[in-house]
């Protein structure tokens, strides 16, 4: 399994980044950003990654099994990410969440049938002093409000 | 002497090493503290929260397996707030735990049992569902029952680090959380049994047990397998007369946990269908079951007759029978029947080893000694195929003490994965072994003894070595001289001989892939089963197994170790017994069959044998040392007979359990060794 240039650069890169003897260090890395380029983390890139780092590929299982953000199915475009744990809760992340399952009418790791979409409750992402915090894909948006979500969610479904 | 701290456990002043762990101090200082994850030899996990302690000047509870001690620390271990942490994490761990107690095949030696019972509470305050997944099999050895687990990961560790086969693992997390195979629904692994013996509940259980009684029940027999050469002890649980179980927990003999599938599981030839239990004469094509003295006197009489008339004896011994049947054999065809032709499939060479280490001190190393040298080379073999405990220990001595393994083999063996420096041939390794402080070789079936030796003293360093050989008492056969010495014909030769006038075969199957070209051979066999080579015979005599047996056997590195007897078959009878009642109705004088009385006399008249009898009688490893003369050299070939981890010669035919694996016949690693694998 090979991947872009600028990945597997940036694989060689990591696996020169740790001491010798320590490359199965890379295998989280790996994993999200290879998942980033392949939608999903498939056996095929399981047995990629071990081999790449140098351990039986059960080891890489018991990482992706163990870390929610890695998926065995694509998620949408857009996966949206609303947390609910304790600060967020506070301050409406709960409320939130029910709200982000009834627009975009899926829930917890579901995707909309058009693929654009995708919404995951997740565990705190350490935006607390900004709380209720969303993040979709890799960007953050504090305070959010049921309209400022609609209004993101919006503006996601018009950008094509 | 090494750096120490003082420190207060209980009250109890405790003196330890400096960066000893504090569940190790107070152990030695005679404090249990409470773990299950916590494994001696193992890495460490701190994930069962069962080791809590208090420490003074110490905000919270500390977890005792993974704090080393201080200069001046104070610690409580059953104070009420320990106690009531302990308590706790039972409660927790019994959230989604069945109470299938009266059913488990752990029941009274669990040791969650033992815990709940010292520190649980009577009930529960979780109201919720337990949750629950069914049993999964993962292989005809391993089952695993998900709600019973703990997840203390004793499993998953001893696999990756003590047998270096990485098969388990553990998926999710949370209460989801499980032990998973490495092939998604079973287990391709050596099937070993560890993760079953370690596990601390009845989470992993294995086929050939579970179900079958209460541990209670069973009667248990530390003896030693009767498979390969390394000679671990492996302790019997019997109930009515019949072996359930083999394990070691409780860590006497050389191996001390340590077994593989055909220690733990390879009993089971014992009472399989087709053991004889009568002894059979010749009649026509096939055989008829006569009675013992009609046997013995048949025997006796041929013998006395083909001895009279001066006919040839072809005597062929075992590498499964004891060191006392071994030489009383030998004694038997010597000065019996007056033959030097006496052999048995030689599987190492011994004869040119002993010769080239002759007269020198520490040159045999040790069980031990592969666990403890700065170095172990492996020259030719497939150890942990071949010899898992052998490589067990090499694995261990590399993760306990940074030991450097290096590898000389003409194909991939697992060694390979963490050894120091792998080639074709030793010339190679050269520079770095010479650098080494000390070093063990072992020398296997496709190096050459006297080459490999050579080798090793160029080196100038500290050398032991080892030279292997494939069976229980391979050994003991070579040393109780069951060879051809001074002149006599060679197995083969034997075979080949046109006019021999008997062949005596004991506990062997040498005809499996030849012929006997002599045709008015008189052939009698004593062995477990028909074989091959029982067949061509005129009086097959049943025999015991190692088993049903007392006697001693050597192991691969020379230590001397002590059969006891775990079972019964009816209508078998140990070989010593047999060759005494032939000596007896042949009129021979050779001394009382009796597995002490021979061993007396091993130990006078055997050289490298006048070992302490206290440390073999109470069931440890005594070395010999067989080093004072030259050897001569024996005609006839050595040759490995190229076993796996899932073959043990003819005896593997009689496993289920060796022949229900799906790794059998072993081809998992790369075959590397030659021979004819056996079957």
């Amino acid at each position: 399994m090979t991947f872009s240039p600028a990945l597997e650069e940036r694989f060689a890169q990591m696996l020169r980044a740790y001491p010798e003897g320590r490359q199965r260090s890379a295998v989280v890395p790996m994993l999200i950003y290879a998942q980033d380029e392949v939608g999903s983390i498939t056996p095929e890139l399981i047995e990629e990654v071990a081999r790449r780092c140098g351990v039986d590929p059960l080891q890489v299982d018991e990482v992706v099994g163990y870390y929610s953000m890695l998926h065995r199915r694509p998620m949408g475009k857009y996966h949206v990410q609303v947390c609910t744990n304790i600060s967020c809760m506070l301050v409406g992340g709960e409320q939130l969440y029910e709200h982000a399952r009834k627009t975009l009418g899926i829930g917890h790791k579901e995707v909309t049938p058009d693929g654009r979409f995708s919404l995951e409750e997740v565990e705190c992402m350490g935006a607390c002093s900004w709380a209720p915090a969303v993040q979709i894909n890799y960007d953050f948006h504090h305070f959010v409000t049921p309209e400022k979500l609609d209004q993101l969610i919006d503006s996601l479904r018009k950008a094509q | 002497m090494p750096e120490t701290v003082k420190l207060t456990i209980d009250g109890k002043a405790v003196e330890a090493e400096k960066g000893t762990l504090l569940i190790e101090a107070a152990r030695a200082a005679g404090i249990e503290i409470p773990s299950f994850c916590y494994y001696e030899g193992l890495t460490l996990q701190a994930a069962c929260r069962m080791c809590l302690v208090e420490v003074e000047k110490t905000p919270k509870l500390q977890v005792g397996c993974t704090l080393p001690v201080a200069e001046g620390m104070v610690v409580h271990t059953e104070s009420a707030v320990v106690k009531q942490a302990r308590k706790g994490m039972l409660e927790f761990l019994l959230t989604n735990h069945p109470l299938d107690c009266p059913v488990c095949d752990k029941g009274g030696e669990c040791e969650l049992q033992d815990m709940v019972f010292r520190y649980g509470a009577g009930e529960s305050r979780f109201l919720e569902r337990k949750v629950h997944v069914d049993e999964k099999q993962w292989s005809p050895v391993v089952f695993f029952d998900a709600p019973r687990c703990i997840l203390c990961y004793r499993c998953v560790r001893i696999c990756n680090e003590g047998m270096g086969v990485n098969a388990l693992g553990v998926a999710n997390r949370g209460v989801i959380s499980e032990i998973v195979p490495n092939r998604h629904d079973h287990l391709e692994c050596d099937e070993c049994g560890a993760c079953i013996d370690i596990c601390p509940v009845g989470a992993l259980t294995s086929g050939i047990y579970r179900y079958q009684t209460r541990p209670w029940e069973m009667r248990h027999v530390g003896t030693i397998c009767t498979h390969c050469a390394d000679g671990c002890r492996t302790t019997l649980g019997v109930r009515n007369g019949k072996i359930i179980r083999g394990n070691n927990r409780d860590r006497s003999g050389i191996n001390g946990e340590f077994l593989c599938i055909k220690g733990r599981y390879a009993f089971d030839f014992v009472d399989h269908p087709e053991r004889l239990q009568s002894p059979l004469m010749r009649c026509g094509e096939g055989f008829e079951p006569v009675s013992w003295s009609k046997a013995v006197e048949t025997v006796a009489a041929r013998f006395n007759e083909i001895k009279v008339r001066g006919g040839e004896f072809g005597v062929i011994g075992s590498n499964h029978t004891t060191n006392e049947e071994n030489f009383f054999l030998a004694k038997m065809a010597r000065q019996g029947l007056g033959t030097k032709n006496i052999d048995h499939h030689r599987t190492g060479d011994l004869a040119a080893f002993f010769d080239a280490l002759a007269g020198r001190k520490d040159a045999l190393a040790s069980t031990q000694d592969l666990y403890l040298a700065k170095a172990v080379l492996i020259a030719g073999a497939d150890l942990s195929q071949q010899h898992p405990l052998l490589a067990f220990q090499a694995r261990a001595n590399v993760r306990h003490h940074a030991a450097h393994i290096y590898t000389a083999a003409p194909g991939p063996v697992r060694e390979d994965k963490y050894s120091f420096a792998r080639a074709q041939n030793l010339e190679e390794l050269r520079d770095k072994l010479a650098r080494e402080e000390n070093l063990v070789i072992v020398i296997g079936p496709l190096a050459e003894a006297r080459r490999t030796i050579a080798f090793g003293d160029s080196l100038g360093v500290p050398v032991k070595y080892v030279c292997l050989v494939d069976y229980s008492n391979s050994r003991g056969a070579f040393d109780m001289g069951v060879v051809p010495r001074g002149g006599g014909k060679s197995l083969e030769q034997m075979l080949a001989a046109p006019d021999l006038g008997a062949l005596w075969v004991v506990g062997a199957n040498p005809l499996k892939n030849a012929e006997l070209a002599s045709r008015q051979a008189f052939v009698v066999v004593q062995d477990l089963f028909l074989t091959e080579t029982a067949r061509r015979a005129d009086i097959v005599l049943p025999a015991a197994s190692a088993y049903e047996k007392s006697g001693t056997v050597t192991n691969v590195c020379g230590e001397v170790q002590k059969l006891r007897p775990a079972v019964k078959v009816m209508g078998a009878k140990t070989d010593l017994e047999i060759f005494g009642l032939i000596a007896k109705e042949m009129g021979l004088h050779l001394g009382i069959p009796l597995p002490d009385k021979v061993f007396e006399e091993i130990r006078r008249t055997v050289r490298g044998y006048d070992v302490p009898l206290p440390v073999i009688e109470t069931g440890g490893a005594a070395p010999t040392a067989p080093l004072n003369g030259r050897v001569e050299e024996l005609p006839g070939a050595v040759r490995s007979a190229g076993d796996t981890l899932f073959t043990s010669g003819t005896l593997s035919r009689y496993s289920k359990i060796l022949n229900s694996v799906m790794e059998a016949p072993g081809a998992l690693y790369g075959g590397l060794a030659p021979g004819d694998g056996s079957r």
